[in-house]
């Protein structure tokens, strides 16, 4: 049983006299304890409105719409009432945000703000507080965290700042932690000691991390699956090495395409996905990538494709996917999920591969991963 | 690089910024120095890459350069004219061939000016095109050449995606017909696929228009991309110039290092290999930059001799020149790096102020 199971998440916004938009359309992942889980994509693909219903922070307004389910330790955290869900945010599961200045609270001490959290989950209160809260900012590499606890959020750097909010996020050593774009404030020598305090902090204390970003690069060095959104939509599920090998989905492998490579030469064209993120197919027309898709075949459009699930333990959405060389689709493919899933049916997640039945294939390549 | 048809020119160039205190009395507390002694060339039909750190000073350089930021001092030469002395009017005129694109396209664009208006109103303050038609015509081949619809031109910024707005931004450069352009982060506030898109764009119209560019970013990546010769920044100086394949091959200065031991590359293989060099603490204020070089905070191969007291000159090594006192010994590996340990450098005096502080203006923060 995994740790935190998302299935079939979808969050609407309604408004009155304008189009219902569907934000996240059916979205199912999986997240073991201990593992790190990334869920990438664009602007717009509901990357980030999957965490904030999964926290059960999207602002409480009429016309939002939470549907599906996303099961933490045997507890569905969208069904829980205001009280409890408090109980758990910030002892079991805890995020960090963005933009470390918005997220914290400009007129009270950085030391007050993390004995907050202590105080509301571990009861602690006054020097025992300001101690442990010393040892957390010590922990995650804040220089002087005495004398930091009494500042201001706005005396901090970006990168002191997201440190503390990371300090705060592991304060209750939660068994998730969601982090939405962590780094992407930050500069790049920032960005690179916030991704190893992150990793550290995941292989000391076994939580699971879930990281929502747009950065491939950022993805490559931290998570060991990753799920790639689309407009609303889970296209691609796999381990790091296939999907950065051999992308099936033509929308992934038009992203790793189109990203400029440190280690690539000059002059070398990018290929970019033609068209932008507004032009979108609505998902019950079909493919919403069709209108991009270089693949794009008469399938495409009418209905939603379906999730195939492949020997490899990974995933993808789409009838004409890359193909891998030496490998037949059809030999691949080990079972398809349908796209509107009814109760019971088959999650929309990759399960672990059992090696192919075919002759001829040994078993399936896996990834080595050393810790 | 051949030394006969440079385009742009900086000597020495300096830009500080005052700091003022008091309400009754304005007095001048100090400077914040954000560009401090730069020197660089730009070939004609070449791309200068500018990368370095939020506030390093590459964008206050970029500005500088164009004279939107008067300099404080130095000199820049533009196709042999000297513009910091020249007189306003003449330098006006100078405009219309060096033009800038700028970050945001939503900001820099106006929201109540149609795109027509947009693109025929430099065109009106310089004077170019006989009457209505001939302008209509310079506009319309414009937008072929950024890729955008014709029907474009009666529309407003907010109906266009990142991507078309950005497209607009290129093409009010563009249709003045420049000869240098100064891309200020092009395209750090779009998607990665519309990155691509544009980053291409200004490649073909690098192609078939000879055009100059000075690009400023803060992602190497894309620097590296589209630059043949890329400048490192830190804390308002050059630290380190070289072409492009050799910046990323053989980095010179440790700061160098660091940055491009910093950037995650979309490939596991890689980086699973690659050793960070994990740079301690932030960096220090461009008001009280340290002494001596001013890496040598944090800097892992600081040696206990010059590196404090001396500020390394920019010196040619090969064909990079590389602004450190032992670039020589750290590449042939007779230097090893140490652990620094984080220090918090402030302003003299009371604790950092918001407008002091050393990074006010993150890159990304917009995404």
């Amino acid at each position: 049983m995994a740790l935190l199971e998302v299935d079939d998440l979808s969050v609407t916004f309604a408004r009155r006299g304008q189009r219902t938009v569907h934000a996240v359309d059916g979205v199912s992942f999986s997240v073991d304890a201990g593992e790190v889980v990334g869920l990438v994509g664009e602007s717009g693909c509901g990357k980030s409105v999957t965490s904030l219903a999964i926290m059960g922070l999207l602002p409480k307004q009429p016309g939002l719409r939470v549907g599906g389910k996303a099961v933490f330790d045997g507890t569905d955290l969208l069904q829980l009432d205001d009280r409890s869900r408090r109980d758990i945010r910030g002892r079991d599961v805890a995020m960090i945000f963005q933009d470390p200045l918005s997220s914290l609270n400009p007129v009270i001490p950085i030391g007050l703000q993390v004995t907050e959290v202590l105080a509301r989950h571990r009861g602690m209160r006054g020097e025992a507080a300001t101690r442990e809260a010393a040892d957390l900012l010590d922990r995650v590499g804040i220089p002087d965290p005495r004398r930091r606890l009494k500042e201001y959020p706005h005396q901090l750097s970006g990168g002191m700042r997201q440190r503390a909010l990371i300090a705060m996020a592991v304060a209750c050593q939660p068994r998730l932690l969601i982090a939405d774009e962590p780094t992407t404030a930050l500069d790049v020598t920032i960005q690179a000691q916030i991704l190893e305090l992150l990793k550290d902090l995941v292989r000391d204390s076994g939580t699971a991390l879930v990281m929502i970003t747009h950065d491939l690069g950022v993805v490559a060095g931290m998570c060991e699956t990753i799920n790639v959104l689309y407009a609303g939509r889970v296209v691609e599920t796999a381990t790091r090495r296939p999907l950065f090998r051999q992308p099936r989905h033509p929308y992934t492998e038009g992203l790793l395409g189109s990203v400029p490579r440190l280690d690539a030469g000059r002059g070398e064209r990018l290929n970019p996905i033609p068209g932008s993120v507004r032009d979108v197919l609505p998902w019950p027309d079909g493919c919403a990538f069709a209108p991009r898709c270089t693949r794009r075949v008469d399938a495409c459009v009418g209905e939603p494709p379906e999730l195939v699930l492949t020997h490899d333990a990974r995933s993808y959405r789409c009838v004409n996917p890359v193909p891998v060389p030496g490998l037949t689709p059809e030999a691949d493919t080990r079972a398809t999920a349908p796209t509107t899933a009814e109760p019971g049916a088959v999650p929309a997640q990759a399960e672990p591969a059992d090696p192919p039945a075919v002759p001829g294939f040994g078993p399936a390549p896996r990834e080595e991963e050393t810790p | 690089m051949s030394d006969n048809d440079i385009l742009v020119e900086v000597r020495d160039l300096k830009v500080h910024f005052p700091i003022r205190r008091g309400v009754l009395f304005d007095r001048t507390v100090g400077h914040v120095k954000a560009v401090d002694g730069v020197d660089l060339s730009i070939p004609r039909g070449k791309t200068y890459g500018l990368v370095g750190e939020s506030g390093c000073g590459k964008s206050t350089l970029g500005r500088a350069l164009l004279q939107l930021n008067p300099p404080t001092s130095g000199e820049v030469k533009f196709d042999g004219v000297e513009l910091t002395t020249l007189p306003a009017g003449k330098l006006r005129t100078m405009r219309r061939r060096m033009q800038m694109i700028f970050q945001d396209p939503m900001s820099s664009l106006d929201p109540r000016q149609n795109v027509e208006s947009i693109l025929t109103e430099g065109l009106q303050t310089h004077g170019i095109g006989a009457n209505r038609d001939d302008r209509r015509r310079i506009i319309g081949e414009t937008l072929d050449a950024v890729g955008l619809p014709r029907w474009a031109l009666s529309r407003y910024p907010h109906e266009f995606s990142g991507g078309q707005r950005q497209r607009i931004g290129i093409a009010r450069a563009l249709v003045l017909g420049p000869e240098l352009i100064v891309a200020d982060e092009p395209v750090s506030a779009l998607d990665v696929s519309i990155q691509a898109q544009v980053v291409n764009l200004l490649d073909e119209l690098q192609d078939s228009l000879g055009l100059t560019y000075l690009v400023i970013a803060h992602d190497l990546a894309v620097v590296r991309h589209i630059s043949d010769v890329v400048g490192v920044m830190y804390l308002g100086a050059l630290v380190e110039e070289a072409p492009s394949d050799r910046l990323y091959t053989e980095p010179l200065h440790p700061y160098t290092r660091a940055l491009m031991s910093a950037v995650p590359v979309p490939d596991p293989d890689v980086e699973d290999r690659r050793e960070r060099i994990l740079l301690a603490g932030d960096l220090p204020s461009p008001a009280n930059p340290p002494s001596g070089c001013r890496f040598h905070t944090r800097c892992p191969w600081a040696q206990p001799t010059r590196c404090a007291d001396e500020r390394p000159e920019l010196r040619s090594i090969g064909a990079s020149r590389v602004a450190c006192h032992w670039a020589e010994q750290i590449a042939a590996g007779e230097l090893r790096p140490h652990e620094v340990t984080a220090k918090i450098t402030r302003p003299e005096g009371e604790g950092e102020e918001p407008g002091v502080v050393s990074a006010p203006s993150e890159p990304g923060s917009y995404v």
